[in-house]
């Protein structure tokens, strides 16, 4: 905050819910963060529009009691998050306030608690020499943040070349110490610490090259895996009705998607499913590095019940702390549950200040600003040659089931792996219900992918995933045939061609996110199974009659389930590989060569 | 209430809707309760010294120059344990003819609970029925509506859950109950013994709508009291919450806003939000759960409401009457209790989760079954084992009026099993099915 004397101020003239109108005594910048004075309490607020002399004000908190007249402090800075050592297994609420810092079981208004730890001692270790030259984002030094090298860089908000004049010993260090001195084209010094602070809607771009994104993402979900992977850097999204699974899905991804740093941004939904993350992370282990998964995550809480206005900084929060960390070259998955619930923040605003609205009644502009806020993650080679990605994942909950809704369609756009969630999966306890036909992943046709994922599968992988997606819309189609002409009324060849199908989506789609073992599937164990059923899928089985046909492939699906929930290779692993081999050797038909 | 001392009473009045009106007044609060001719009212828009009101009781006859007093407060509930056992209207008056109520101030409509300060919810509710035990286990914190037709007996059955379940207070949440509803709720407390343990907030239809929009704050305040200030149990009713929305269009109407979906304010995600995540489970031991009910028109759940509703509450249950055994059931596809996963298998029998997902898939086989019956075509052998076992599925399972405990549950579900399926076509864990398949004599 500038010296107090300069800063605009205002007085208070109207209040509409969480819209306030105020008249200013001086300059006022569009998103600018100000204070409205309210008894002893601060209300901290966002300009977002002004007209006729009057900065129209959105306020992160209740407005009860607010009164015309009262003072309004304006800042000069626009929403920024602090940035260094300590974010890690941090629960920030939208605006990166420390929750486990506030008082009281209730949330107080302007109760703002400090981000980060200023008193704990950090062990730095110097990576830059005196007299390197140095910009934005360069790394000075390290600290160990719970087993990740925490990068100390040059602020992001240095513009131009710097000269190191001199960096401080290995050594503990709080925060704010200065660890170094550079030097600036004019000869000036200027001391750096361990934090630093930046502005959330604006990306952070101190890197030297965006490429496509070309590396698988394992997150031990078969569905996706397999069928429509994720790539590290990749955009995806998981629009499905309530119900359908979408949280569980995305916790199923956090928990065992292969990445150095998880972001949650929890904007807009039930706080029990926070709190689920709270109490789960801190006991689940990371299965890579045996530490706590809590370790790893940093989680940004906007609650529904939680001040509507928020809800759209949660978002570019927990973005910008993932661009933190993406600059120090670790790969960081983000999780937003859910962006509707973010457009619905911005349509109730644009509702109050009267303006007039697009389609759904959301504001014009939504489109561009869901394609803005994707286009930040991505697959970056840093300056320094390293390599950083953000994955993100956001999950849209379309009003009413409805695909054909705005949020959806501008997401459509812009996110290129496609997860749908089908009620119909969902109510026959198909989990996880993302529908194998409807859902795509624009990833399997980028030959940057398709050549590294031979390399973890086998050199037919791709023929062989197309084969699947073959194999299961064939069963869709013989189904529905058999449910227009009956059972008897089709070729016998049609019930085995569904039940083909049923085997691919019982044995390799569904999953159950409940069992130890079966939750989540690493690559190599997907590529035998994928062998395993394709090659039951690709032979010729003979039948009596239709009836006989049923019975048989639930047999092999029961022996697959049990397969699949047994330790890979194990004993009982085996016993069932024989159990499979056995129902398939009874009705197989040679094959002619 | 009282007017004070050298309090200001504007008598100006430049705007008069249905539901709000506008006085030019000064030094007024964001939210603050004022009383307009004699009847109670709220600040919901302030700009410069125009304030528009929403009129609780509605404007009917209310002159131009009506007097308008302001409190100086937001809305209040006066909270002790003598509320225990009363009955009140949406403004906190008993409508039982007993006295007022003493007790210490609060504000309605409070802040929420700091997300790090709660506790996982991990504690079941017991019902006795199947449909909700065994399918839809309900936990302490949790927040679930009856999605439900008009004509649906949901009243009856939350006031059986309501009954069954072991919670310290009941307080309950009427918004445009009809006066037999009420009286309904009223006798069924009293011939179960327990009004002494239950509060009520009640708007009936015989009272202006816009009242509806303080029943569930008031509820909730009282809910609050009794589970932070006594660490009590505390169960919530709310019905009809589809009532409360309309009443909040209403508002939104007369205040010239423009509506999103189904004609409902663009708010309606964050005001039912604001009322359902007052559940909650304490550290300390007291908790919120809160029973809904949202009616639907024509069983549509893609209207706002409804739709809304479900992306805020943790699960919904759905009543359908079975045409195959004449009785109201808890339709096992549609309904959810998303937060069973906590308890099922780990509070209860181990075999839980397995023997209810596997019912359910059964029960689908046999609802595909009658879908080729209807279509003329012939049913397999298996479709007429599934049939059967659909049909003493939702008799002895899933039916409302049954009334048994989970383990007995459990066990009547492999009873099912075994007498018309192989472990083959039922496919659970060999070792659960080693451990609970019926042997045979």
């Amino acid at each position: 905050m500038k010296d107090d004397r300069t800063l605009t101020r205002g007085k208070v003239t109207g209040i509409v819910s969480n819209l306030v109108m105020v008249e200013v005594d001086g300059p006022v910048a569009q998103n600018e963060i100000c204070y409205i004075q309210l008894g002893g309490t601060q209300l901290m607020s966002e300009v977002i529009k002004y007209a006729n002399g009057k900065a129209y004000i959105q306020v992160f908190e209740s407005t009860r009691g607010l009164k015309v007249g009262a003072e309004v402090i304006f800042t000069q800075a626009m929403l920024e998050v602090t940035l260094g050592p300590g974010i890690l297994s941090k629960n920030y609420d939208g605006l990166q306030h420390d929750l486990d810092k506030m008082e009281g079981v209730f949330l107080k208004r302007g109760d703002y608690t400090e981000p980060l730890d200023e008193n704990k001692l950090w062990e730095f270790i110097p990576l830059a020499k005196d007299g390197d030259i140095v910009e934005a984002g360069s790394w000075l030094g390290q600290v160990d943040e719970n087993g990740q090298p925490h990068k100390i860089m040059v602020p992001f908000k240095f513009t131009g070349q710097y000269r190191v004049k001199t960096v401080v010993p290995q050594g503990n260090y709080k925060i704010i110490d200065p660890i170094a001195i550079l030097i600036n084209n004019a000869g000036e010094e200027i001391p750096v610490s361990m934090v630093q602070k930046w502005p959330v809607k604006v990306p952070i771009k101190t890197y030297r090259e965006k490429p496509r994104p070309f590396k698988l993402l394992e997150t031990g979900v078969r569905t996706i895996d397999t069928l429509n992977p994720i790539v590290e850097g990749g955009t995806g999204f998981i629009p499905g009705p309530f119900g359908s699974g979408k949280t569980v899905l995305q916790h199923a991804i956090s928990k065992q998607a292969e990445a150095d740093i998880v972001v949650v941004a929890a904007c807009g939904e039930r706080a029990n499913e926070v709190v689920e993350i709270f109490t789960e992370f801190p006991e689940l282990e990371d299965p890579r590095t045996g530490r706590k998964l809590m370790e790893r995550t940093t989680i940004i809480a906007n609650t529904s019940n939680m001040p509507v206005a928020a809800r759209e900084a949660s978002v570019y929060t927990a973005m910008t702390i993932a661009e933190y960390y993406r600059n120090m070259g670790l790969r960081v998955l983000l999780l937003a549950d859910s962006t509707s619930r973010w457009a619905q923040a911005l349509r109730e605003m644009s509702n109050r200040m009267e303006e007039l609205p697009g389609p759904d009644a959301f504001p014009m502009d939504l489109p561009a600003i869901i394609a803005g806020f994707y286009a930040r993650a991505g697959f970056v080679y840093l300056k320094n040659g390293s390599t950083g990605s953000i994955t993100f994942i956001g999950t849209v909950s379309p009003a009413g089931g409805n695909l054909k809704e705005p949020v959806t369609e501008s997401t459509k756009k812009v996110g290129r792996c496609f997860y749908a969630l089908s009620q119909q999966r969902a109510d026959s306890k198909r989990y996880p219900a993302i529908d194998p036909i409807d859902s795509y992943s624009k990833y399997l046709e980028y030959p940057e992918l398709q050549e590294y994922i031979v390399t973890r599968t086998d050199e037919h992988w791709i023929a062989k995933v197309s084969e699947l997606k073959n194999i299961l819309l064939r069963g869709k189609e013989a189904y529905e045939q058999m449910n227009i002409l009956g059972d008897d009324g089709v070729p016998l060849d049609y019930h085995i061609r569904y039940w083909k199908s049923e085997i691919v989506d019982f044995v390799i789609l569904q999953q159950d996110a409940f069992d130890k073992i079966d939750a989540s599937t690493p690559i190599v164990r997907q590529k035998e199974l994928v062998d395993k059923v394709l090659d039951i899928c690709r032979s010729e089985f003979s039948f009596e009659s239709f009836e006989e046909v049923n019975p048989y492939f639930k047999r092999l699906i029961n022996a697959f389930k049990q397969m699949n929930y047994s330790e890979f290779h194990s004993e009982k692993y085996k016993k069932y590989e024989s159990e499979i081999s056995a129902i398939v050797a009874e009705r197989k038909v040679a094959n002619g060569n | 209430m009282e007017t004070r001392a050298f309090q200001k009473i504007y008598t100006k009045l430049t705007n008069i809707t249905k539901a709000t009106c506008t006085v030019e007044a000064e030094n007024v609060g964001y939210e603050e309760i004022a009383i307009v001719a004699g009847r109670m009212a709220q600040v919901v828009k302030i700009n410069g010294k125009s304030v528009t009101l929403q009129v609780f009781g509605g404007t009917e006859n209310i002159p131009t120059n009506a007097e308008v007093i302001f409190t100086g407060k937001p809305p209040v509930l006066k909270v002790s344990d003598d509320l225990a056992g009363r009955f009140f209207n949406a403004y906190g008056k008993p409508i039982d003819g007993g006295p007022e109520v003493d007790g210490e101030e609060r504000e309605i409509g409070g802040p929420s609970v700091n997300p790090v300060r709660r506790k996982q919810p991990s504690e079941l509710i017991a019902t006795g029925i199947a449909g909700i035990d065994l399918n839809n286990t309900l936990v302490t914190g949790q927040k679930i509506p009856f999605f439900a037709d008009p004509d649906q007996p949901f009243n009856q059955v939350m006031a059986m859950v309501a009954l069954r379940a072991k919670s310290d207070k009941i307080i309950l949440g009427g918004m445009g109950l009809t006066m037999d509803d009420y009286l309904y709720f009223k006798n069924v407390f009293d011939n179960a013994g327990a009004l002494d343990r239950i509060v009520s907030f009640v708007s009936t239809t015989e009272d202006p709508p816009v009242e509806r929009l303080l029943i569930p704050d008031m509820a909730l305040t009282a809910a609050e009291y009794f589970a932070v200030d006594k660490n009590e149990k505390v169960l919530v009713l709310l019905t009809d919450m589809t009532l409360y929305a309309d009443a909040l269009s209403i508002v939104s109407n007369r205040m010239d806003q423009i509506p999103s979906k189904d004609s409902m304010p663009g708010s309606l995600y964050s005001d039912l939000a604001k009322i359902y995540e007052k559940a909650v489970q304490f550290p300390t031991g007291g908790s919120i759960t809160i029973i809904a009910v949202t009616t639907l028109s024509g069983g549509d759940i893609t209207h706002a409401i409804p739709d809304n509703t479900g992306y805020i509450t943790e699960g919904q249950l759905f009543l359908r009457r079975d045409s195959e055994i004449g009785k109201v059931i808890v339709d096992p596809f549609r309904s959810l209790s998303r937060l069973k996963q906590l308890v099922i298998g780990k509070k209860t029998r181990e075999d839980h989760p397995q023997v209810m997902n596997t019912a359910v898939r059964l029960y689908a086989d046999a609802a595909n079954a009658r879908t080729k019956l209807e279509n003329g075509f012939d049913l397999s052998e298996y479709d007429e084992r599934a049939l059967k076992f659909a049909r003493e599925y939702s008799e002895r399972l899933l039916a409302i009026d049954v009334n048994i405990d989970t383990e007995k549950m459990l066990n009547v579900g492999w009873e099912l099993f075994a007498k018309y399926f192989t472990p083959a076509e039922v496919g659970i864990k060999a070792e659960l099915v080693n451990k609970y398949w019926p042997k045979e004599n």
